[in-house]
């Protein structure tokens, strides 16, 4: 067996740039003009030391060629749920901070403001992103019958990616951020981000292309346009110019109200191809073979693809009503917005109907459970979504709780649980073990889930038209009705139900994580080995 | 050329641009000929053994 090693044209090559790596964060590192600069600098360098130690020390990464490749998916697994937890804990803790503000202890590192894009970015980028990239590897190599393209390559985008997320989850905590909502990082992270975003990119390419079935199945379409669209994304929403190459500090290339609607081009599009498409395409290829029926329509699942892909595009003024945006930029936005609903319908449709003939799944099946109440989540959020974009409605949601809560039902309740779902898929596949430890266990995990998320969306609706009933109120005399700070007392109880909910929430992952692991130390099943060989070609 | 001209022009180019693409979908997703092939895909997470 090939022990791996510099010996092969690509191992030379991650060799070379790992040395002119560690110079270059070395360099960077010393002369450094601020202190976590200058900390993650030496981040950077560490990690790159490492890759070059595994890569000298010829850990045999080269797998056999006539078997799929599991271990990355494994890796990506751990990866999800360790993030996934730090993430709903950070959440819960900031939802208590705000029902009783001295748990911010009075200290920068622990404030809302900081905690805050570190709970959004470790559930959306963290737990989110490494449950899409580790089953977009096992999606592509199943559907198209193939091995995963590369040896060294998904390692890179493994470990790549999750410096990235350690790189902006400790920025956050020392102070380091643009400003600019789910994309907070500064440059260098941002540079960082885009190089393992292209090797992501063609390692899904290369399987693709070394398919050995004629058709792409429609679940690769969703994570290619989701690979795309996040590169294009990320690249015009960070055009900055740094202070310095050896600063933190940069400033956008735009300003004013175009720098605003780039942000929230970039925002939604985040929330449209990175938490939809992306979790669409889990949706299409897990929910057919829980339930082992074929998709309802294929012909349905190509036109609401295009659909969602040409539409999502234009919905992000909806988030910039009644401000300096051009009226009819806001119309525009406004009106893409309710016309998205259709192909989002259509795939909550297709996915909810591909289980016809085998609804009565639902009832032994725990599993199947969550993955299809994450699928009714998300036709509800995308209707509501649409709603309060209209600009009337708009103006009574927006900037209330209405929005948290909002967004909540479809992170908590579409993302998490087709998440989890997917998670409990997986893991007795990749592992080669039969079935979950306990089913027990995932059905205490759904429920402990489902009624934290009822709990959280049911008090933000309550406090959120509270809110905007409160701030637009006037008196006979034409004065406001009540200050800024009797509207936030008035918070306080739903802040608390809303803080027990993601406890639910959080007590419900815990399960999973203790599930997860008694699953893979339990023996595996005899033909586990037989699983990871190729499908034949057609 | 003013703003309003730049505007209309891309409006309109954008409408026709965007319904042509929708109809080719249409057209390909509905294609008599495809449905062997879309059958059979909708069976592909279940039939890779």
């Amino acid at each position: 067996m090939n022990r791996g090693g510099i010996t092969t044209i690509g191992g030379i090559f991650t060799a070379l740039v790992l040395v002119s790596g560690i110079l270059l964060t070395g360099y960077a590192g010393l002369n450094g003009l601020d202190a976590v600069f200058s900390f993650h600098m030496y981040l950077m360098a560490a990690a790159a030391i490492l890759g070059l130690l595994a890569l000298l020390m010829g850990r045999p990464y080269k797998g056999d060629p006539a078997k799929y490749n599991y271990t990355i998916v494994k890796a990506f697994v751990i990866a999800a749920i360790f993030w996934g937890v730090a993430g709903f804990v950070v959440g819960d803790y900031i939802a208590w901070e705000l029902a009783f503000p001295f748990l911010n202890w009075d200290l920068p590192w622990t404030n809302f403001g900081r905690l805050r894009p570190l709970h959004t970015s470790a559930v959306i980028f963290a737990f989110g992103g490494n449950i899409l990239l580790g089953s977009s590897f096992y999606v592509a190599q199943r559907t198209n019958h193939t091995r995963l393209a590369g040896n060294v390559a998904p390692w890179f985008v493994f470990w790549g990616y999750n410096l990235f997320i350690a790189l902006a989850g400790t920025g956050y905590l020392l102070g380091v951020t643009q400003g600019r909502e789910y994309a907070e990082p500064e440059w260098y992270v941002d540079l960082w981000l885009t190089l393992v975003w292209v090797v992501y990119l063609l390692v899904f390419m290369g399987t693709l292309m070394k398919r050995r079935v004629s058709h792409i199945y429609v679940a690769n379409w969703f994570y290619l346009a989701f690979i795309i669209t996040i590169a294009v994304l990320h690249l015009v929403n960070n055009m900055a110019i740094p202070v310095s190459f050896l600063g933190i500090k940069s400033y956008s290339m735009q300003a004013g109200v175009q720098d605003a609607m780039t942000q929230w081009w970039y925002g939604h599009n985040a929330v449209g191809f990175f938490l939809t498409a992306a979790f669409l395409a889990m949706m299409y290829y897990f929910v057919p073979k829980r339930a082992q029926r074929p998709i309802y329509s294929y012909r349905l699942s190509i036109v609401h693809f295009w659909a969602l892909i040409f539409l999502y595009m234009w919905a992000g003024p909806h988030h910039l009503h009644y401000t300096a945006l051009p009226d009819w930029t806001q119309s525009m936005g406004m009106v893409f917005s309710v016309i998205l609903w259709m192909p989002s319908w259509g795939g909550m449709i297709n996915g909810l109907m591909t289980l016809s003939g085998a609804w009565d799944k639902l009832r032994t099946d725990p599993v199947l459970r969550m993955l299809v109440v994450s699928v009714a989540f998300y036709g509800m959020s995308t209707f509501e979504g649409p709603m309060m974009a209209i600009k009337a409605v708009n103006a009574l949601s927006h900037y209330t709780d209405w929005t948290v809560g909002h967004v909540h039902s479809g992170a908590m309740g579409w993302v998490g649980m087709v998440s989890f779902g997917v998670i409990y898929c997986l893991v007795p596949w990749v592992w080669g073990r039969d079935r979950m430890y306990s089913m027990a266990l995932v059905s205490w995990h759904f429920w402990l889930s489902t009624i934290g998320i009822l709990l959280y969306i049911t008090s933000m609706w309550v406090s959120g038209i509270l809110q905007g009933l409160m701030w637009r109120a006037y008196d006979s005399l034409g004065f406001l009705e009540y200050s800024f700070v009797e509207t936030v007392e008035a918070m306080h109880p739903f802040y608390i139900i809303r803080a027990t909910g993601g406890l639910f929430f959080v007590l419900g992952a815990l399960i999973m994580v203790y599930n997860v692991i008694m699953t893979v130390r339990a023996a595996p099943r005899e033909e586990a080995i037989s699983d990871a060989v190729l499908a034949p070609a057609e | 050329m003013t703003y309003d001209e730049v505007a209309s022009i891309s409006g309109s180019v954008g409408l026709v641009l965007f319904m042509a693409m929708f109809a080719v979908v249409l057209a390909y997703a509905l294609w008599p000929r495809n449905k062997d092939k879309f059958d059979k895909a909708a069976r592909a997470p279940l039939d890779e053994e």
